[in-house]
């Protein structure tokens, strides 16, 4: 009985929230908000139990010597960001955010070097002729070759910022948004395809869990 | 009769050759805790089920516990949370269906350390250095007053006129700040902008709404609109419950947003930060209600969706340059510089890679591939 009612209750709000598709109405307004709400309030449970309780309660009781005492710190921290709600001090959550948003570019800048940068100019080291059994299987991987290395340095071209785009810089650059625009095209068409599949899901669910048509 | 048994007998109680030359150390490159454990296959591999790893604590004859399995044709093993400083030695156990067979314990022990340099990011460092003492040069060369010219960016350009449409159709500015938490590089590029719309809002008298996915976002982002119309002067139109939390639900997000835009009705849409799933929703809402919109996102996968529709679109790294391009600060354009010299740099590279690993194939001449072994190795 219990399932069924809630099968219902997830019908009704899956609708509600595909009402929006024509236009705003009173059913999207109550399923945004309960949606907003018990998201909010859920997350807020989760981080409870998955970041803050196992990272700094239980981990202050766990851990000793330097592993303990560290946790002072992103303790601190912490209470530096709800210092917010106190007015006259309210300017010290600044630090606290300033500590983040530098230990975030520093960690960013290595990561996406090492995990980004470097392996995409390594992969683009590509040799100009691929020999193989046949001639024409060679040219296929050559050009294959060749559409990644000159995509590539086009690529860059299109975000040099230093210089205008004009003349041979500037047929460089249109090139590179050629590239772009191409590898953006393919990206579209896979991710409709993606969410397609999401689509079908739901109404599947209407169709199969609610009405039981198929 | 009885050569089959025999052979039988021998079968259940076959004792399988033991693992050999067994040796731990000290895991490079790591955060401490963790120690990598070899050893020679058992010679009678084929028939192994697995090996089970026996984990001695403090001396050969100290606590014995079972590390881990693996199956028969790996020789090696990482044994994680472990106590750093600790002394651990290893025995290797090789099981036959029911039977096993002991190796040697370790002759020396293994003791977990965390490491300060990772030899593997050489090439990340020697980047670094490069793109550092180009930055200090550039630096200096600002700093005397040298002109640091930065090109058109259409995205950035139109900032002005959104507002500026906004305020003549008396309507507020939505700024949407994506997904990103404080520590994302395209929530803090965003950011940037955002002081920008802000100072502009401020002096057009525009109203201004940021809802927000990520608490430590939202403070940040109420202290980038309050610095934005302090500089505009009017600290006095601040509204600080315009920049509000939503939920950390990715839907529920886009959900609120989609509502407060076809609710407030504004003029102009800014999505500059990180997007995922709901970039469309909110572009195409944003769309419906007939707002000037610009987005910005570093997320390969949703640009397209911001390119077919919003008006314009800050692609990848022009979200970066959004900071230097609105300030025109010398200490920011420097950096572009730099960054622009690293890209040539990058480029070269590219091409002596292609060429010398076309001679490589071309020849068969393997000292060619020294350019690709070297990021190999490195």
């Amino acid at each position: 009985m219990a399932q069924v009612f809630w099968t219902w209750v997830a019908a009704f709000l899956t609708l509600a929230i595909f009402s929006f598709l024509y236009k705003d109405n009173p059913f999207y307004k109550f399923a945004e908000h309960i949606y907003v709400g018990s998201s909010a309030a859920f997350w807020l449970v989760y981080l409870w139990y998955f970041d803050i309780k196992p990272k700094l309660i239980d981990a202050w009781r766990m851990n000793t010597g330097l592993e303990k005492y560290i946790l002072i710190i992103p303790a601190i921290l912490s209470v530096f960001i709800l210092l917010r709600f106190i007015r006259p001090i309210a300017w010290i959550s600044r630090w606290a955010i300033a500590f983040t948003v530098g230990m975030a570019a520093g960690l960013g800048i290595t990561a996406n070097l090492q995990g980004f940068l470097v392996p995409q100019i390594q992969a683009t080291f590509l040799p100009v002729w691929v020999p193989s059994h046949n001639f024409w299987h060679s040219l296929g991987l050559s050009v294959n070759n060749w559409i990644l290395v000159i995509g590539t340095v086009v690529t860059i071209f299109y975000f040099y910022f230093s210089k205008e785009h004009k003349g041979t810089l500037g047929a460089l650059s249109r090139a590179g948004i050629v590239f772009i625009m191409i590898a953006f095209g393919a990206s579209f068409g896979y991710t409709v395809m993606a969410r397609i599949s999401l689509l079908i899901g739901r109404v599947y669910f209407l169709i199969h869990n609610w009405l039981h048509i198929v | 009769m009885i050569v089959q048994s025999f052979i039988f007998l021998l079968l259940v109680s076959f004792k399988p050759a033991p693992a050999t030359h067994v040796r731990a150390y000290d895991t490079p490159n790591d955060a401490g805790g963790s120690v990598t454990v070899k050893w020679d296959l058992s010679k009678d591999d084929s028939i192994v089920t697995k090996y089970e790893i026996i984990r001695i604590i403090g001396s050969p004859n100290g606590e014995r516990v079972s590390a881990g399995f693996v199956l028969r044709g790996t020789n090696s093993y990482r044994d994680v949370d472990l106590k750093n400083g600790q002394k651990y030695y290893y025995m290797i156990r090789t099981w036959a269906d029911g039977e096993y067979s002991d190796s040697e314990i370790t002759p020396t022990p293994a003791i977990p350390k965390p490491q300060w340099f990772h030899t593997k990011r050489v090439v990340a460092l020697v980047i670094l250095v490069i793109f550092t003492l180009l930055l200090w040069y550039y630096l200096q060369l600002a700093k005397k007053g040298a002109p640091l010219w930065i090109r058109k960016i259409a995205g950035l350009e139109a900032i002005d006129e959104a507002v500026g449409r906004s305020v003549e159709m008396g309507r507020p500015i939505l700024y949407i700040l994506g997904l990103g938490a404080i520590s994302d590089i395209p929530t803090i590029a965003g950011l940037a902008i955002l002081k920008r719309v802000a100072k502009k809002a401020a002096e057009y008298e525009a109203e201004i709404i940021v809802p927000n996915y990520d608490p430590i976002v939202m403070v940040a982002a109420q202290e980038t609109v309050k610095e934005g119309f302090m500089e505009a002067g009017r600290p006095d139109l601040y509204r600080e419950n315009n920049i509000m939390f939503l939920t950390q639900d990715q839907f529920g997000y886009a959900a609120g947003v989609d509502g407060i835009m076809v609710r407030e009705k504004p003029g102009a849409i800014f999505l500059q930060g990180l997007f995922f799933a709901e970039s469309l929703i909110l572009a195409e809402t944003g769309h419906s209600i007939g707002a000037i919109q610009i987005s910005g996102t570093t997320s390969v996968t949703q640009l397209p969706f911001f390119i077919a529709a919003t008006d314009y679109t800050l692609i990848g790294e022009e979200m970066y340059a959004a900071s230097a391009y609105l300030t025109r600060d010398p200490l920011a354009l420097s950096t572009l510089k730099a960054e622009d010299i690293m890209k040539a740099l990058f480029i070269a590279l590219v091409g002596l890679g292609t060429i010398f690993e076309s001679i490589a194939i071309l020849t068969g001449a393997q000292g060619f591939h020294f350019l690709k072994n070297l990021f190999n190795m490195f």
